[in-house]
């Protein structure tokens, strides 16, 4: 039940682009079409989810027993850099296919901000799903992490679909390109504020 | 320019650059750890001051342990007399997590109450920080007499407009710290 | 003018990090529901801009090619904890308000960007000017958009309540954020970009 709790709360409640601003960059960046957004969605969700787990591990047996918690940005932002590049060469080795999918939207997932900040709020930050605040264990970490980057795959592919539509309109020339864009999210955003409050 | 990149180059810089800033920081960490733990303990002082009677001396952080949970709280004194007590209490609102400082003098009667942290709404339950007719009404509420939930469940608390979750779960944070205070008067 | 002065007007309009470069976009949206606090993390992010990018400019001749961005973001992961640190101890309401996105400056694309395009091929003076302009422009749009979203959100301006009532909620909230950014850029490509 809380797992499931988790995963509604981190695709829909807490969508981490329509209600968190994470990764916004990307979005507005790769999701022109449809293609391509999907291709980012995979990536992002493989990195999410790796890097959560690892720095998961690195702060509760390397940073937390020699009292360095105050590196933590330093260390993760490091360990998801160094992740993403072993990935990319581990993915260019045994599978050319999902390479060639994936690949070239690995290099810019270390500075999306998205990766982070999951890695981050989730060893400090307390949650809340139906029963009492307290910080995720690993299991909880990668089913929210796993989870929120769904979300992201979800808005993600949401958006790049009325893009399509909307580069086939009209629009005045000052709203040309992102503007319209932001506002499009905006709308969107709204959409997914129904969501709040279902999961307490 | 950059320099040329050989193996020997690459390492010695990386690493030099990794211990050199981790040295930066932990020195930074050194020094700033005072200030940091003064500006936690200067926000709690400044809560109970907010909360309870006028004292002149605040007993060290206790706890006790009411309904299987352990709450902390902090007694003021004047002169001789216990004059009343500064309880942390939570409850989960709209957003996460309400946590509080509840003051209740020795007969029972809340004094004030202060947010310690919270994850609400802007603009919306956020308000449990700001609404100054949600605030004032716990200065002297005296549960004995009146009911501690929302008037729409039947209590005698005014919610926050459009906010009914924020101020349900302030005014559960609120009652768990009147049973915490029955449960410190009754060990006493 | 000068051509330090000419940098730092540079980061002000033609090269505007929110309305012209797009970067940094996810601060630029979460911060801004006062015009206070986007004017904190504003400031924030100018403080690891400028001395990020003298650091850089400073270590950049030696730094071999092929590690040049692992070693920019650890200098500039240093300065983010740093400034952590001192928000902690000094500031701590604000550091509060920001929460997750002081480490996050790390990430903003604006402060690794600044330091590939400019600080690693400019001398430190000329680097720290560039940093502060396109710091102040970053501030700058931070501090506008919020007090937007402010006055139409809450009816106050930093803090001051001027409209009596609630105003319009979803400004502070999520869409608000969105939309506003939307039109400000609007009117910024209408009257400011063609030059």
């Amino acid at each position: 039940m809380e797992y499931f709790l988790i995963i509604i709360s981190a695709i829909f409640v807490n969508n981490i682009v329509l209600a968190q601003f994470l990764g916004i960059c990307p979005f507005l960046g790769v999701s022109n079409r449809l293609s391509t957004a999907t291709g980012m969605s995979g990536a992002v969700c493989f990195v999410i989810t790796l890097a959560t787990l690892v720095t998961y591990l690195v702060n509760k047996y390397l940073l937390v027993p020699f009292g360095i918690e105050f590196l933590q940005t330093i260390a993760f932002i490091l360990v998801i850099a160094a992740l993403v590049q072993m990935v990319e060469i581990v993915l260019k080795k045994t599978s050319p296919s999902l390479y060639s999918a994936l690949g070239i939207f690995l290099p810019l997932i270390t500075t999306n901000c998205a990766v982070l900040g999951v890695a981050l709020s989730v060893v400090t930050k307390q949650f809340t799903f139906g029963g009492e605040a307290h910080f995720l264990n690993l299991g909880e970490s990668l089913v929210y992490a796993f989870a929120t980057s769904l979300g992201y795959g979800l808005a993600m592919v949401i958006f790049a679909g009325i893009r399509e539509h909307l580069a086939m309109n009209e629009v005045p020339r000052a709203f040309k390109g992102v503007p319209i864009a932001l506002v499009t999210v905006g709308i969107l955003a709204m959409a997914f504020m129904g969501f709040s409050g279902m999961v307490k | 320019m950059a320099a040329k990149s050989t193996l020997i180059n690459m390492v010695a810089v990386l690493g030099l650059t990794c211990l050199l800033c981790s040295a930066i920081l932990a020195g930074a960490y050194a020094l700033t750890k005072e200030p940091i733990d003064k500006a936690a303990a200067d926000k709690t002082a400044r809560s109970i001051a907010l909360v309870v009677p006028e004292f002149d001396s605040l007993s060290e952080e206790l706890t006790i342990s009411c309904d299987g949970k352990d709450y902390k709280y902090y007694e003021a004194v004047k002169g001789e007399e216990t004059v009343g007590y500064a309880i942390v209490s939570k409850a989960g609102g709209f957003g996460g997590d309400i946590v509080m400082m509840v003051g209740i003098d020795t007969c029972g009667v809340i004094c004030n109450t202060s947010v310690l942290s919270h994850n609400e709404t802007p603009g919306l339950g956020a308000k449990c920080n700001t609404d100054e007719h949600f605030m004032e009404q716990w200065k002297g509420f005296n549960p004995s007499e009146k009911i501690l939930s929302v008037k729409k469940d039947g209590g005698d608390v005014d919610a926050i407009t459009a906010s009914t979750i924020t101020s349900r779960a302030y005014t559960k944070a609120v009652d768990s710290a009147v049973e915490v205070f029955k449960s410190i008067r009754n060990e006493q | 003018m000068s051509s330090k002065g000419r940098l730092i007007l540079d980061g002000f309009v033609r090269n505007n990090p929110t309305f012209v470069l797009l970067l940094g976009m996810c601060p630029t949206l979460a911060t801004t529901t006062s015009a206070i606090n986007g004017l904190s993390m504003g400031l924030a992010t100018l403080f690891v801009l400028v001395l990020s990018n003298m650091a850089i400019s400073a270590i950049a001749s030696v730094v071999p090619d092929k590690v040049h961005i692992p070693v920019y973001i650890v200098v500039i992961a240093t300065f983010v904890t740093l400034l952590q640190l001192l928000m902690q101890a000094y500031t701590p309401a604000v550091y509060e308000t920001l929460g997750l996105f002081i480490p996050l400056i790390v990430v903003n694309c604006i402060v690794l960007g600044r330091a590939e395009a400019f600080a690693s091929r400019n001398g430190i003076v000329a680097s720290a000017a560039d940093g502060l302009g396109v710091g102040l422009g970053f501030t700058l749009a931070l501090t506008v958009l919020g007090a937007v979203r402010e006055i139409l959100g809450s009816g106050s301006i930093f803090g001051w309540k001027f409209i009596p009532g609630d105003g319009m909620l979803a400004f502070v909230m999520a869409p608000g954020a969105f939309i506003c950014l939307g039109y400000l850029m609007v009117l910024f490509n209408k009257y400011l970009k063609k030059e």
